[in-house]
């Protein structure tokens, strides 16, 4: 499955959820927010295979 | 996670307050959050022109956006920075800037046409309906004569970032556009991760001086000094980013290139690490600081500076002769 982040795309397995797979890719979960298939979501949510995943950083622009 | 209040998806789980929200009730609490806040550290009223200062993120436009939407008389600034380099910063902040104030100009016009058709809007005051918003747009360049990395670079003589200059620059303008065009309060879109980052950083130096000053209102002290609020103190960083995906506003996502790296966004980080750790940890940081600051703790450090008037510009500077911007600037006239 997998997650893009800017312009990086990042593989993890399925049936994790996001606050796991964000920590998995090495992210700090406070830091980024995550849409799944165009939807803002919390980060408890399992992600499954053929979810499109999308990490939106928090921190940008003032 | 579902929303407390519909028990639909949540949108945001925010541990630190033990509340999980669906987008619709999202909105709801940030505007009733920000309205609190600006009343609990008494900011401003409805009657009061508020001038909002604009970048294009995502924590000014939904500043603006949320005082808009609570009826507040609020009008934006723009800095033109001249930060095109290695991407256009500077102008895709200004276009995002203007497309956000032409949506909410033509949402204000639709609603006036057909009262009914936007319950949202219908439902807020009739000074919110009446009034319109303006954007003043200050090119540093076309101003001063030279971007803001020209000018670092002449000063610093290459080295390092063009951030010191830009800031004080920024303050500068601020003031001085609020005062000439009659506001009495100037908002800035800092949310709690940036205060708690300063907070921070002072700590860890025992900057006593600068902790006796870091609040979300700072009074207009001084002639010639603007009433300065932060409307967005007690909202995570991750709080005004939803608010803006909630509301759909088209923000500039890429920070400033000179951002990248630098210290305020290292405590970010730690402080994010802490957080993940022990929810409520920035909040009750920054919370407990302005606390002890209320009783008093830090106020034997708050020196009051003499001020006096710039000799170029008449804008107070604590220095003799010229303040710092007209230095900085070699500003030897008054520039309109
Ligand atoms: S990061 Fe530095 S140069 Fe960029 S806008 Fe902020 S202060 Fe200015
Ligand atoms: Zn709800
Ligand atoms: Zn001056």
């Amino acid at each position: 499955m997998q997650i893009t982040f800017r312009d990086k795309t990042y593989e993890t397995k399925p049936n994790i959820t996001a606050r796991d797979a964000i920590k998995k890719i090495g992210m700090e979960p406070e830091a980024v927010l995550v849409v799944v298939n165009g939807k803002l979501v919390t980060d408890d949510v399992v992600l499954r295979e053929g979810d499109q995943v999308k990490l939106v950083a928090v921190v940008s622009g003032g | 996670m579902r929303c407390k209040k519909c028990n639909t998806n949540a949108v945001i789980n925010m541990r630190h307050h033990k509340l999980a929200l669906c987008g619709e009730h999202y909105g709801e609490w940030f505007l009733a959050q920000t309205d609190r806040a600006i009343e609990k550290y008494k900011m401003f009223s409805r009657d009061e022109r508020v001038l909002v200062a604009v970048s294009g993120g995502k924590d000014s436009l939904s500043l603006w956006d949320a005082l808009l939407r609570l009826g507040y008389q609020a009008d934006g600034l723009y800095i033109g920075l001249g930060i095109n380099d290695p991407a256009p910063y500077s102008d895709v902040s200004l276009d995002k800037t203007r497309a956000f104030l032409e949506s909410v100009i033509a949402s204000r016009e639709a609603a006036k046409q057909s009262p009914t058709s936007d319950a949202e809007i219908a439902s807020q005051t009739p000074l919110a309906m009446t009034f319109t918003p303006t954007l003043h747009v200050v090119d540093v360049q076309e101003t001063y004569g030279k971007t803001i990395p020209q000018i670092a670079q002449e000063k610093n003589r290459g080295h390092g970032k063009p951030c010191s200059s830009c800031g004080l620059t920024k303050r500068y303008v601020m003031n001085r556009l609020a005062l000439e065009k009659g506001y009495t309060v100037l908002a800035t879109g800092h949310n709690l991760d940036d205060e708690a980052a300063v907070l921070f950083q002072n700590t860890l130096r025992w900057q006593t001086q600068y902790l006796a000053r870091q609040s979300p209102t700072l009074p207009a002290s001084h002639e010639g000094l603007v009433k300065k609020v932060k409307p967005f103190v007690r909202f995570y960083e991750r709080e005004t980013a939803t608010y803006a995906l909630v509301r759909e506003l088209d923000y500039v996502y890429d920070e400033c290139p000179h951002a990248v790296g630098n210290l305020t966004n290292f405590y970010k980080t730690l402080l994010n690490q802490l957080e993940a750790n022990s929810p409520g940890a920035k909040l009750s940081f920054y919370l407990e600081f302005l606390r002890a600051r209320g009783e008093g703790v830090f106020d034997g450090f708050n020196q009051q500076d003499q001020l006096h008037a710039c000799e170029v510009c008449g804008q107070p500077t604590t220095a003799p002769g010229r303040c710092a911007f007209c230095r900085m600037w070699d500003v030897s006239a008054i520039v309109q």
